[in-house]
């Protein structure tokens, strides 16, 4: 091969080459953490709310006249919720996943007030709670009617019985190997409560929080005038179910506001806002570096092929064939990319162990070096095959003029 | 000379022109790129009441749990309990205070046909308005007075008196507010304090509250909580009473001390009072006491986004691609140049000449590439207002003043001739000889 003599013509001018190294190693730093960050982003966003999040909603119904009778509308409305065609289940809860707002409480292993051990994201629900989640239960059971009494009936302030999600389960009893079904931990000081089922997967209502996927139900009514009422429907009715109920609700008592009507797709691409915008901006600084850094790679080979026709028609005039030409640039291009290309590699690897200091971030993933290498090499080389075959067609005869 | 230059200038960039075009939008790019992102900092990032910075304080105490702090490493709470609050507020001994806290109510406007809306609210106190500099559109705050006395009045913000009055000067109509009829003492005029300092708990960037009422009478009627509660003892009894009386916090306390000695005195005055507190057997975590100035205090609860500093990271070194692009292109262009240069020096012109007119050319496409940039960064800020749709105070992105636009001229300036010292610098070291053997 020619490597040879075209990195010793090289060696004679040392800059440009080391700019356009540097040019492609600081590209492909970018690269790399970019795409990085995107996976970081768009793994995240595929974590499963444990909901059924296709034919759910939610809305919220705040009474404002003085001493309402909340037990009664609650009930009233849950009846007429539960009577609709279309409506598989139904539960008043104080908040659902993915809203960013709710109730964490923090957990103790043994009685008394002390440091907690864990924390968790409350879900206050009825016997229908399980069901109108749509979660899947792996262990124990499901709420008896009989145990979800409303919070104003008793003194109690913590029911004995709780269901509770695989990953607080294992936070709470590190040293378990399961079944966590008929374990006991406690609330504040000395408020025991038996976990009677797990369920799979269940998130916090707080999709930035480390502990996301700790969260339980907790089996009580709540008598208060600002109830949530979330809705799950069979396939293909909730949009039409929304406006029907809106409707219906706001004319069964004129002393309460229906608001807040969302959709679990809307709670989710409004929870994971930040996250959908980060990857856009993203791709589009990807796409854009690449788009101008292969320019720059163009219009470079351009001028290195310009200035050098005389010295390219001598090596015709002297027997180099068309595609001796060619890969002379190719290898050109190809030399110096492996050189940003390594360069790149340390630089990516340096800017993402300050990154994942810096800002948390998680550490990237060994693939994506090799990948960002192999495009950053596609695009050298496209970039460079323009110039290269322009410079295969200067004629011979250029070598006897002398300008 | 200056003509000159810029006619040799211009004739050098038009005799290449894509390549030319190339370097101008590189820059522009890379311009674009870092004025946008920095422009979403700034906003982000920004004092909204910087002028009086070194008179207004958050007040913290640390009322948590003896065997685990707050947050870590040993961070008093970020809001106050109603014991707390209550009685650094009745000692009144800041030149000015306020406690506060978000509440939700249901507003019934008055007519048959109008529909009562929910609308957040603000618990608070009179000096709430004159401490943060609140401008009204109509009427003022209440009278101190009213504190004490639980007097039904309330400030209304002018969205909320358009809804409900037809944007008309309301002071001293009644509003219905759950049932209970208030009356109007004024309506605040345009205001949007970005990041919301005064309340950063729930999200730093929502917009104030649109209806202002006594902090007593809220309390009192119980109204409901807008914002976040934390606790971490048992009530001791029940019912709402127990609640007042607890360890939770959900209020929020600032002060206005008008020098540094009145800041020190009241400092002592805190620890005296926790000191007090900890002889009835409250207060078990070690004196912690923080009074944070409005830039401390969003500085504590990180309100900017650690995305925007990536991106912000992301984007400079965006910018030095564009200019190593740059650096590349206009190096190569000398060196094609050489013969040409090796002319004009044989002929007599100094380096010093030569280095002001590649200079000069640099500043040209630097200036272009600025101007360019300009409108990169608009169509960035609208692309990031697009991303954002749903948060409201992204919408008000696209505010790009003077110093904005000369800071991305001279950025773009700066980075430009910068870029040509390299070229320029091997260019006027040419030895004109052999460029000029061959001819």
């Amino acid at each position: 091969m020619e490597i040879g003599p075209i990195w010793r013509a090289m060696m004679r001018s040392k800059g440009g080459y080391i700019l356009i190294a540097l040019q492609i190693a600081v590209t492909m730093a970018i690269m790399v953490n970019a795409i990085a960050i995107m996976q970081e982003r768009g793994s995240r966003m595929a974590r499963p709310s444990g909901l059924d999040e296709a034919n759910t909603f939610a809305f919220v119904s705040v009474g404002f006249a003085p001493d309402m009778n909340n037990k009664a509308l609650i009930n009233e409305d849950l009846d007429t919720l539960r009577n609709l065609p279309g409506v598989k289940h139904v539960t008043a809860s104080n908040s659902f996943p993915l809203r960013q707002g709710g109730w964490s409480e923090g957990l103790h292993r043994e009685p008394g007030v002390g440091k907690s051990v864990s924390s968790s994201a409350i879900y206050f629900v009825d016997e229908h709670g399980l069901d109108t989640f749509g979660l899947e239960l792996i262990d124990g059971e499901n709420f008896a009617p009989e145990q979800v009494g409303w919070d104003s009936d008793t003194d109690d302030p913590w029911p004995a019985t709780v269901i509770v999600s695989q990953a607080l389960g294992e936070h709470l009893f590190p040293d378990h190997e399961g079944p966590y079904v008929g374990k006991t931990f406690y609330f504040n000081d000395d408020n025991p409560a038996k976990i009677v089922g797990v369920v799979k997967t269940l998130q916090s209502p707080w999709q930035g929080w480390a502990g996301v996927e700790r969260a339980m139900l907790v089996p009580q009514r709540r008598d208060s005038e600002f109830v949530r009422y979330i809705v799950r429907t069979e396939p293909g009715y909730r949009d039409e179910l929304m406006v029907q109920v809106e409707e219906l609700l706001a004319s069964s008592n004129k002393d309460r506001i229906i608001r807040h009507m969302v959709t679990m797709d809307e709670v989710r691409k409004l929870a994971y806002l930040g996250d959908a915008a980060m990857i856009k901006i993203l791709t589009f600084v990807v796409a854009l570096l690449t788009a101008i850094t292969g320019l720059g790679l163009v219009g470079l080979a351009s001028f290195s092929v310009a200035r050098r026709t005389r010295q390219i028609g001598i090596r015709r005039a002297l027997g180099a064939t068309k595609a001796a030409i060619v890969r002379h640039f190719m290898l050109e291009n190809f030399v110096i990319s492996s050189i940003g290309i390594v360069a790149g590699g340390g630089l990516a690897v340096g800017l993402n162990i300050f990154m994942v200091q810096a800002f948390s971030l998680t550490p990237l993933a060994w693939y994506v070096i090799p990948i960002a290498m192999v495009v950053l090499w596609i695009v050298g080389q496209l970039a460079v095959a323009g110039p290269a075959r322009k410079a295969s067609n200067i004629s011979p005869a250029i070598a006897t003029r002398s300008v | 000379m200056f003509r000159y230059y810029l006619k040799l200038g211009s004739l050098s960039i038009r005799a290449n022109p894509m390549l030319s075009f190339l370097m101008v939008a590189a820059i522009a790019i890379g311009i674009g790129a870092c004025m946008t992102i920095m422009t979403v900092k700034h906003v982000m990032s920004g004092n909204p009441i910087e002028h009086k910075n070194d008179q207004l304080y958050h007040v913290q105490v640390d009322n948590w749990n003896p065997d685990d702090p707050y947050e870590d490493p040993d961070l008093p709470p970020e809001q106050m309990t109603y014991l707390d609050a209550k009685a650094l507020f009745d000692a009144s001994r800041a030149f000015r205070q306020t406690k506060s806290y978000k509440i939700s109510r249901v507003v019934q406007p008055d007519g048959d046909d109008a529909r009562p809306f929910q609308t957040d609210g603000r618990a608070t106190t009179a000096d709430f308005f004159p401490m943060f500099d609140v401008p009204f559109q109509y009427g003022s705050g209440w009278d101190n007075s009213a504190d004490a006395t639980e007097e039904r009045v309330a400030v209304l913000s002018r969205e909320l008196n358009e809804q409900v009055f037809g944007g008309e000067n309301s002071v001293g109509r009644i509003l219905t507010i759950n049932g209970e009829s208030f009356r109007v003492s004024g309506v605040i005029d345009e205001w949007n304090p970005v990041p919301k300092f005064f309340d950063l708990n729930n999200n730093p960037y929502e917009k104030p509250e649109s209806l202002y009422l006594p902090f007593s009478l809220a309390v009192a009627g119980k109204f409901d909580r807008g914002g976040n509660t934390s606790c971490w003892k048992p009530f001791e009894g029940e019912g709402f009473e127990a609640f007042l009386a607890s360890e939770c916090i959900w209020i929020q306390m600032w002060v206005e001390l008008q020098d540094e000695s009145a800041k020190a005195d009241y400092m002592q005055f805190l620890d005296a009072y926790v000191e007090e507190q900890k002889l009835l057997g409250r207060f078990p975590r070690p004196l912690n006491n923080r009074l944070y100035n409005p830039a401390e205090w969003m500085d504590y609860q990180e309100v900017v986004d650690d995305d925007v500093d990536v991106l912000l990271g992301l984007a400079v070194l965006f910018l030095v691609v564009c200019l190593l692009n740059t650096i590349g292109l206009l190096l190569a262009k000398s060196m094609r140049r050489a013969k040409d240069t090796s002319l004009r020096r044989a002929l007599g012109a100094s380096k010093l000449e030569l280095f002001k007119q590649h200079i000069f050319e640099a500043g040209i496409i630097g200036v272009a590439g600025g101007l360019l940039g300009i409108a990169m960064t608009w169509l960035g800020l609208r692309g990031i207002e697009n991303l954002y749709v749903e948060y409201d105070f992204i919408q008000h992105l696209v505010r790009m003043d003077w110093s904005m636009i000369s800071l991305a001229v001279v950025l773009a300036v700066t980075s430009a001739v910068g870029a040509a010292l390299y070229p320029t610098w091997r260019t006027c070291n040419i030895t004109p000889a052999t460029h000029l053997r061959l001819q």
